[in-house]
C-alpha cells in the first residue's frame, strides 16, 4: 500500500509540472497585463520597464521554470491585480470553495441515494415517475440557468435567501467559515442546490440502476426466500451492494464540484477560488491563474488517489482476488 | 425509532425557521454594489475611478469637487498662483487623521514623494508639478514644469496620506508588484475623509462608518456604508430587486427599463465624461489590414468623411445603446472644461454622400480593412462595432471585426506597436478639462508625453502648436478659444469620428438621495436616507 501510495504521489508532481507547463504556453495568449496595472497616462517605456521587470517579455519556457523555481520554495508571486501574495489569496478563497463543494456533495448524497433507491424500489410509482422528470432538468439544465432561476425565485419573488455572497462569517485560524451564522447557512442553500443539482440527479440515476442491477441477481432472491423483511433486503443487501460503484463515482465527481464550482460562484457571487479565477482571466493575472491550476491539479490528484486506496479498503472482493493471486500463485 | 425522528424533524425546523427568520434592517445603513472590487486600499495604487472614487469617501485631497463639480477648498483653505509658475496652497488647520495624529505640511510633502514614487500608479496627477516646498506647518508652494491654470483640476484626486502612519506601518511606498509583498495600506486606510474603514475582506465587501471627528459638517445621515463587489450583470440586479442592495453600478442596459418600473426603484443618469470615438491609422503608407494595397486610404480626407457619413448615430443610441448615450461632435464630451454646442454638432448621417466620396477618393466597389474593438470595455462595445460594420457594408466597406477582452485589445492597439487600422476608444480626461483629451489622442506622437493614445497617428502642426500653448495659457478666454480652435481643425480633417458620451447609469431605491458625478465617481458624503 505505501508503495503504491509514494508511486502515486511521484506521478502526482509530473502531472502537476505538465499542468503548469501546458498553462504557461496558453498564457501567452491571454494578453498583456501591464496595460490594466498601470495608469492611462503612463509612457510606452515605463510601461515596457514594468513588463520587463516583470519577466513577461521572456519566452515561455523561462517564464514557466521560473515559476516552478519559485514555486519549489514556496513563492507564488504577487497578483498583478490586488498586490496582494498568491498564496495568501488561495488560502482566503478556498475555505468558501470547498465548504461550498462539500455541501453539495453532502447533499447529493443525502437526496440522490435515497431517490435512487425510491425510484428502484417503485418504478412504476407516481413519485418515482416524478423523480425521474426532475432528474431530467437537473441533467439538461446548466447551472447558471438554475442559479438565476432560483434566485428569481427564492429572491426576488419570495425574498427567503440571500441571491449573492456568503453572508457573516467566523475566523477560525485562517479558515473561513460560513457554516456556523444563520446568513451563512442561508447563504449557503442556493449556491449548493445549484452547483450539486447535476451531481444529484446523476447519483439518483446511477443508484437506480445499479439497485435494479442487484435486485435481479440470486443472493437476493435467497434472501427473500429466507423471511427477511423488505426493508433488511433493501437496505442491508442491495443498497450495501450498489454503494461500491456509487463511492468511486461521488469520488470522482467531487473534483468535478470544485472546478464546476466556477461557473456557481460567479452567479452568486461566492467569494472563492473559481471567481477568483474568472477575474484573473479578465485581468490577464498570471501568477493567480497559474496558482489556481496548479490548486486545481492537486485536488483532482488528491481526491483520485483517495478513491484509488478507499476503493481497495471498501470491496473485499478486490483484496481477496489479491490474496489468490499471491497467495495461491495460479 | 419514530421518537428519535420526530426529534430531528423538530431541530431541523427550528433551524430552517431561524436562519429564515428576516433580520432588521438598520434605516441608516447604506449597501450598495458595483461589478467590480476596489481592489486595494492604497489610493495611490491605481489610477482607476472605482478606487479613486471610493477612496474619497476615507481620504481627502486638498481641493476637493462639490455638488456640480466645481473645486471647493478640503485640506487646503485657500489658494493663489504666486508667480506663473507658483501656487501656494494654505492648509487647514486643526484636521485629524482617523487614528489621531494631526493633519499638516509634512503630510503634504510625503503624500508629493509617495505618489511620484516608482510603484506609484498616479504620478499623472502631479505630472505637471515640478517641486514641493514646505513654507511652514500649514503653507505648502507648488513649483510646475510651465505655467498651469488648472493645478487645482488636476490634483482633486491626490488624496493626502498621513507619514506618521505610513512610516509607523512600512508603507511608505505603494506595492512593488515584482516583490512578493503586500504593503499594510492595501488592507489599511488612514485619512482625513468623512468615512473611516471598519472592515476590509477584499473581493467580498468593504465597510465604512461616519468619521465622528470630521472637520467638516456631515451633510449625509448614514451610520454605515456596505460596499460590495457583484460581478455578474443578473445577480446584482437580483440583489437590488429582493432588496438586498441599495443601490447598484454598472447598470446592465438591458434592465434599466425594468428596474424604472419596479415601484420604489429608480435610475439615475447623465451623460459620462467619457467620449467613445473610432480611429483610423492615417500614418502609415500601407494598411496592416486591408484590401488596399501600396497605399493608405485613410490618409485622404474624403474616405475618413466617407467612413463618418456611413455611421448612422441615431441607430447606435436607439437600439444599440437604448438610448443611454449622447452623441457627441468632438473630442470632449459635455462636462469638460472647454466644451461648446455649436461644435458639438455632428456632421449628418448621409450615405449616399458618403458612397460618392468613396467613388471621388477612387474606390468605387469599397476595399477591406480589420477593426480592433474591445469587448469588456465599454458598454456595448463590441454591439457599437458590429453596428458600425454594418452601416459600412452599406457603402461597400466591408470590415473584418476582430473583437476581444480588454487585455489583448490594448496589447494589440496601444504603442510601441499601434498594430491597428481601423479602432475603437474612449477616453476620460481626469482633469476633467480638454487639454489632456487633446494632448493624449491629439497631438503628434513623438514627443514626450505626446500623443500616448493617438492610435493611429494623426498629426497636425497647427494643433501640435496649440496644444502646447494651452498648457501655459493663463487667460482663461483665450485658452478657450485655442481649445476651440484647435478642436474645430481637427473635427473638419475629420481626424477621428466621435461617437458618443456614454451615459452613468445607477439604480437607486426611492428611500436614498444621492449626487451622481459625470465622471462616475460616488460620493457617500452627499448621500441621504430615510
Amino acid at each position: 500500500m505505501l508503495v503504491f501510495i509514494l508511486r502515486r504521489l511521484a506521478q502526482s508532481v509530473l502531472v502537476m509540472l505538465a499542468v503548469a507547463f501546458i498553462a504557461f504556453a496558453l498564457f501567452n495568449y491571454v494578453g498583456d497585463p501591464v496595460s490594466g496595472m498601470v495608469g492611462q497616462d503612463t509612457s510606452l517605456e515605463d510601461r515596457q520597464k514594468l513588463r520587463h521587470d516583470l519577466g513577461l517579455d521572456d519566452p515561455f519556457p523561462v517564464q514557466y521554470a521560473r515559476f516552478v523555481g519559485n514555486a519549489v520554495q514556496g513563492k507564488f508571486g504577487l497578483s498583478y491585480q490586488q498586490a496582494i501574495p498568491v498564496d495568501r489569496l488561495i488560502l482566503d478563497k478556498m475555505p468558501a470553495t470547498l465548504e461550498l463543494s462539500l455541501t453539495a456533495a453532502l447533499l447529493t448524497m443525502l437526496v440522490g441515494v435515497p431517490m435512487g433507491v425510491y425510484t428502484a424500489l417503485h418504478q412504476d410509482g407516481p413519485l418515482a415517475r416524478l423523480f425521474m422528470t426532475v432528474s431530467l432538468i437537473g441533467i439538461s439544465l446548466p447551472p447558471f440557468v438554475v442559479g438565476i432561476l432560483l434566485i428569481l425565485v427564492f429572491s426576488v419573488n419570495l425574498g427567503w435567501l440571500p441571491s449573492f455572497g456568503r453572508g457573516e462569517v467566523i475566523q477560525i485560524g485562517w479558515w473561513s467559515t460560513g457554516l456556523l451564522t444563520a446568513s451563512g447557512l442561508k447563504s449557503l442553500v442556493l449556491p449548493a442546490i445549484t452547483l450539486g443539482l447535476f451531481q444529484m440527479t446523476l447519483i439518483m440515476r446511477l443508484v437506480r440502476s445499479e439497485m435494479l442491477e442487484v435486485l435481479r441477481t440470486d443472493y437476493i432472491r435467497f434472501a427473500r426466500a429466507r423471511g427477511l423483511p423488505n426493508r433488511t433486503v433493501h437496505f442491508g443487501h442491495a443498497l450495501k451492494n450498489t454503494l461500491v460503484s456509487v463511492i468511486t463515482i461521488a469520488g470522482l465527481q467531487l473534483g468535478a464540484l470544485i472546478a464546476f464550482a466556477v461557473i456557481t460562484e460567479t452567479v452568486f457571487q461566492w467569494p472563492g477560488m473559481g471567481l477568483m479565477f474568472i477575474q484573473a482571466v479578465t485581468f490577464a493575472d498570471i501568477p493567480v491563474m497559474a496558482a489556481y491550476l496548479l490548486v486545481g491539479a492537486f485536488f483532482f490528484l488528491a481526491i483520485n488517489l483517495c478513491v484509488d486506496i478507499l476503493y481497495q479498503i471498501i470491496d473485499p472482493r478486490l483484496r481477496i482476488n489479491r490474496g489468490t493471486a499471491n497467495g495461491y500463485g495460479r | 425509532m419514530p421518537k428519535r425522528l420526530l426529534l430531528f424533524a423538530a431541530v431541523i425546523v427550528t433551524v430552517l425557521s431561524a436562519a429564515l427568520s428576516i433580520q432588521p434592517v438598520s434605516a441608516k445603513t447604506l449597501r450598495w454594489a458595483n461589478d467590480g472590487d476596489v481592489i486595494s486600499m492604497d489610493p495611490y495604487s491605481r489610477n482607476e475611478i472605482l478606487l479613486i472614487g471610493f477612496m474619497g469617501n476615507v481620504y481627502e485631497p486638498l481641493v476637493r469637487r462639490d455638488r456640480n463639480m466645481e473645486p471647493e477648498p478640503a485640506l487646503a483653505t485657500a489658494w493663489a498662483q504666486t508667480a506663473p509658475t507658483v501656487w501656494r496652497f494654505d492648509l487647514r488647520r486643526n484636521v485629524r487623521f482617523h487614528d489621531g495624529s494631526p493633519f499638516n505640511a509634512d503630510d503634504v510633502m510625503f503624500s508629493f514623494e509617495r505618489a511620484r514614487s516608482p510603484n506609484s500608479n498616479i504620478p499623472g496627477l502631479i505630472a505637471s508639478i515640478k517641486e514641493a516646498r514646505k513654507i511652514d506647518d500649514y503653507t505648502v508652494e507648488f513649483v510646475t514644469y510651465g505655467p498651469d491654470p488648472i493645478l487645482i483640476r488636476e490634483i482633486s484626486n491626490w488624496f493626502i496620506m498621513d507619514r506618521e502612519w505610513a512610516e509607523k506601518n512600512n508603507a511608505t511606498r505603494p506595492a512593488d508588484l515584482t516583490k512578493n509583498e503586500e504593503t499594510f495600506a492595501s488592507r489599511n486606510a488612514n485619512g482625513t475623509g468623512p468615512f473611516m474603514l471598519k472592515e476590509r475582506q477584499p473581493n467580498v465587501r468593504t465597510v465604512l462608518v461616519p468619521n465622528p471627528d470630521w472637520w467638516d459638517k456631515p451633510e449625509h445621515n448614514l451610520t454605515e456604508a456596505v460596499f460590495s463587489w457583484i460581478a455578474n450583470d443578473a445577480t446584482r440586479v437580483a440583489a437590488l430587486l429582493s432588496g438586498e442592495i441599495d443601490m447598484i453600478y454598472t447598470v446592465p442596459p438591458q434592465d434599466a427599463d425594468r428596474i424604472a418600473r419596479t415601484p420604489g426603484l429608480r435610475i439615475v443618469q447623465r451623460p459620462e465624461l467619457r467620449v467613445v470615438f473610432l480611429g483610423f491609422d492615417q500614418l502609415r503608407d500601407e494598411l496592416l489590414e486591408s484590401s488596399v494595397k501600396g497605399k493608405n486610404p485613410f490618409k485622404d480626407k474624403r474616405v475618413r468623411q466617407a467612413f463618418y457619413q456611413a455611421i448612422d448615430i441615431e441607430t447606435i443610441r436607439t437600439k444599440v445603446m437604448r438610448g443611454a448615450a449622447v452623441p457627441v461632435g468632438t473630442m470632449i464630451g459635455e462636462g469638460v472644461n472647454g466644451f461648446d454646442k455649436a461644435l458639438n454638432e455632428r456632421y449628418p448621417y448621409d450615405p449616399s454622400a458618403a458612397k460618392k466620396l468613396l467613388t471621388e477618393a477612387g474606390y468605387p466597389n469599397g476595399f477591406d480593412v480589420g477593426m480592433d474593438c474591445p469587448n469588456d470595455r465599454y458598454i456595448n462595445d463590441e454591439a457599437i462595432c458590429r453596428a458600425v460594420a454594418g452601416m459600412l457594408a452599406r457603402i461597400g466597406i466591408t470590415v473584418n471585426l476582430n473583437a476581444q477582452t480588454r487585455a489583448k485589445y490594448f496589447n494589440k492597439i496601444l504603442g510601441p506597436a499601434y498594430n491597428t487600422s481601423f479602432y475603437m476608444l474612449g477616453w476620460t480626461p481626469p482633469t476633467a478639462d480638454a487639454h489632456d483629451s487633446l494632448l493624449n489622442l491629439l497631438a503628434s506622437r513623438g514627443a514626450a508625453n505626446h500623443g500616448l493614445f493617438n492610435v493611429g497617428g494623426y498629426s497636425n502642426a497647427r494643433v501640435d502648436e496649440l496644444i502646447d500653448a494651452i498648457r501655459g495659457e493663463l487667460d482663461p478666454a483665450k485658452r478657450t478659444d485655442m481649445i476651440h480652435e484647435a478642436l474645430r481643425i481637427h473635427k473638419e480633417e475629420f481626424g477621428h469620428i466621435p461617437l458618443h458620451q456614454q451615459t452613468v447609469m445607477w439604480a437607486v431605491r426611492d428611500s436614498v438621495q444621492l449626487v451622481q458625478q459625470p465622471d462616475n465617481i460616488f460620493p457617500l458624503r452627499f448621500v441621504t436616507m430615510k
